[in-house]
């Protein structure tokens, strides 16, 4: 299935949860807050929100600022 | 003065010295910025993940004992900004907010109307929002009223390093607003830094200015000392300097004639 | 809100020893602040800043000429009726006084008016006694249509109004209100209004607000000098006046500075003479505190006094003053009483040439309100 993930267009092979995309990617699911269509999914509910095919994914992370 | 305390957003500080955490060429120097200036609160701003590449996580050179002041920076509505609020919020480490509100790319400066009406949203739903806005009565009286837990005015646009170059504007902040005044933005130096704490300024915030200096830890050091200095001249209340000439013609002769 | 608790603090500290610990150093600090707290105003109200008072004169004058320039504005009261019901010690209207008591009808009010107006004179002061059932709120409406004919600014000084009172008149065309505390002494003021309305310390306090919430462009306090130590008066009208610049940013707040002078009737004894030098003291340390707060200096004071103090900080003076109930137009062999004697009998003419010739420029009105009020 095909998703929008921080703005570009990505291919995910199969049924997965926000935790299986996170994993896949090296990505420590703490360092993260994931949007899935506008709505942020709470951290504790990363392993049992599945993602669905057409879904708007934004993972976002703190970087430096002022 | 040990018993200065600075009281922002329910929680107490030592440090009146705000630090950021962008423009360093390397983040592994923060530390020893945070441990030299003493700094007790740091900023930091939140981005889309890079999926192309492997970058290092700010978040791993901040120290654990400091209050994160995540930032809406990236927002040009407050709109944006309280989506931006909300997901920082959702990364777990605490509901400070500072907004930042700029959708003209060529000045940076804030839009206080958008700022105010994300404040208002915000402090709503329970953060504690730190406005960055132009040094103005109006804004900031409107800020006031949103329930904002600060006011944080410019003292030159963002990342300038020009300096005080709304001391005026800020003077009139710190008398009529009766939040903390946390000057933000444009300090280039320790002085200027020092400038606003003497004239009764709560807390600066700098960043550019430390991240960009060659030795940041030193730097970081000299703005905490400035910015102490400057607080304890304003709460040591300064001297007199004899600024009136005695007038040729007294003013007030008439009262001791006949 | 309310000034009630603050001012309650300030009559519970130990003033007089707080005055006395004062030292030149405090005064000089105090002086060198841009910005000024209490104790920078109280410094600059005690006895230690008597010596410094040239140089508190050379700021205070500094500040005046920044913030109001070289004007004066001139404005005269009308006294439009003398039915009292209170028992005010020392003043001359007092129920106990036996005086000839009267109230102008609307022929009469036309007349003064326009006699007053024919002087040029902008902005009038209209009062009267403190008698809701001979003056009511609606005579006083009503009087207000009348003379807003004549003058585009009318304001009032007389009994304490709830604020919907004070709406009403500011719907009518009232853009200015006067009220004095008297003495902002707690347990002396009982003793001064032993009976009749003004005895309610509290409501008079708060009046000056509800005028600024009832939307007041002007509201003018202030402290009867000398009922009181008037240093101690002084600090509490001065923190009064700051407290409803803060509160109501939009409202021009000024202070006058009558001191207490004789009348007929029982020969009241105040607490302490005012002298000269305490006045101007006060003046100094009051524009040095609040640098755009308006002062107001009435016929109470001689001339030369009037003249002198034009350097240091008085921005509004009445002129062409008559404290008695249609003083303007009335018979001259008749018999009338004022409420207290004026030292400064000049013409309205004679003081603008007094003004010009120092340097000042006469100003009988500083605005116009865009719509006529309905």
């Amino acid at each position: 299935m095909i998703v929008k993930l921080n703005g570009k267009d990505a291919e995910l092979s199969g049924k997965t949860t926000v935790l299986g995309l996170l994993e896949s990617r090296n990505l420590p699911p703490e360092s993260v807050v994931v949007e899935i269509n506008m709505e942020i999914i709470p951290a504790e509910n990363y392993g049992s929100t599945e993602i669905n095919d057409g879904d708007h994914l934004e993972i976002l992370r703190f970087v430096g600022g002022g | 003065m040990s018993n200065d305390i600075f009281k922002l957003g329910g929680l107490e500080f030592e440090s009146r010295l705000l630090t950021g955490t962008g423009k360093y060429a390397d983040d592994s120097v923060i530390p020893d910025v945070c441990k030299a200036s003493g700094s007790q609160i740091i900023t930091v701003a939140l981005r889309r993940v890079d999926l192309e590449s492997e970058t290092g996580n700010v978040m791993d050179f901040i120290p654990k004992h400091m209050q994160l002041l995540p930032n809406t920076s990236g927002a040009r509505t407050a709109e944006e900004a309280v989506r931006i609020a909300r997901l920082a919020k959702a990364m777990g480490c605490g509901n400070w907010i500072k907004i930042e509100v700029i959708s003209d790319n060529k000045y940076l400066l804030p839009d206080g109307y958008e700022t105010a009406k994300a404040t208002e949203i915000l402090t709503k739903e329970g953060f504690v929002v730190l406005p960055y806005v132009n040094a103005d009565l109006y804004i900031a009286r409107s800020l006031v009223d949103a329930g904002a837990a600060a006011v944080m005015p410019l003292g030159a646009p963002i990342g300038t390093n020009r300096g005080l170059k709304t001391r005026e504007m800020v003077r009139i902040l710190i008398d009529e607003i009766d939040l903390p005044i946390i000057v933000d933005a444009g300090i280039g130096r320790p002085s200027e830094a020092c400038e606003a704490m003497e004239m009764g300024a709560d807390a600066c915030l700098v960043n550019t200015a430390i991240a960009t200096a060659s030795d940041p830890a030193l730097m970081g050091k000299a703005f905490s000392r400035a910015v102490k200095a400057g607080r304890d001249a304003y709460l040591s209340g300064p001297g007199a300097k004899h600024s009136h000439a005695k007038a040729s013609s007294p003013l007030t002769g008439f009262l001791h004639e006949g | 809100m309310s000034f009630y608790p603050i001012c309650a603090e300030y009559n519970d500290a130990p003033l007089a020893e707080q005055f006395g610990s004062v030292t030149e150093q405090d005064v000089r600090r105090a002086l060198n602040k841009n910005t000024l707290g209490p104790e920078d105003f109280l410094a600059l109200l005690s006895p230690a800043a008597v010596p410094l008072i040239e140089e508190m004169a050379a700021k205070a004058n500094q500040l005046t000429l920044q913030h109001f320039g070289r004007t004066i504005q001139l404005f005269t009261p009308l006294y439009m009726a003398n039915f009292c019901t209170n028992k005010c010690v020392y003043c001359g209207f007092n129920t106990k006084n036996n005086i000839p008591r009267s109230q102008l009808g609307p022929e009469e009010l036309e007349k003064e008016a326009k006699a007053i107006a024919a002087t040029g004179l902008k902005q009038l002061l209209i009062l009267t006694g403190d008698a809701r059932a001979k003056s009511s709120p609606e005579y006083i409406e009503s009087a207000v249509k009348i003379l807003r004919k004549h003058f585009p600014s009318v304001s009032i000084e007389i009994y304490a109004m709830t604020e919907e009172e004070y709406s009403r008149l500011v719907e009518v065309g009232v853009d200015g209100m006067t009220m004095f505390q008297e003495t902002y002494n707690e347990v002396l003021y009982p003793e001064l209004h032993p009976a009749g309305p003004k005895h309610d310390y509290r409501f008079r306090l708060d009046a000056p607000e509800r005028a600024c919430k009832a939307g007041m462009r002007v509201v003018n306090i202030g402290a009867l000098l000398g009922l009181d130590d008037w240093r101690h008066d002084a600090l509490k009208t001065g923190i009064h006046a700051a407290y409803l610049q803060n509160e109501y940013p939009e409202v021009d707040i000024a202070v006058s500075l009558p001191r207490i002078r004789t009348h007929v009737g029982d020969a009241f004894t105040p607490k302490s003479l005012v002298s000269d030098t305490n006045l101007v003291q006060n003046m100094l340390a009051l524009r040095i505190f609040l640098p755009r707060c308006g002062i107001t200096i009435s016929t109470r004071e001689a001339p030369d006094f009037r003249e002198n103090i034009l350097p240091l900080g008085v921005t509004r003076m009445s002129a062409g003053v008559s404290t008695e109930v249609g003083g303007h137009t009335g018979d001259e062999e008749e018999e009338k009483v004022g409420q207290f004697d004026i030292s400064d009998e000049r013409s309205v003419d004679e003081m603008c040439e007094v003004l010009r010739k120092h340097g000042y420029q006469p100003v009988f009105k500083d605005w116009h309100p865009l719509q006529e009020a309905s």
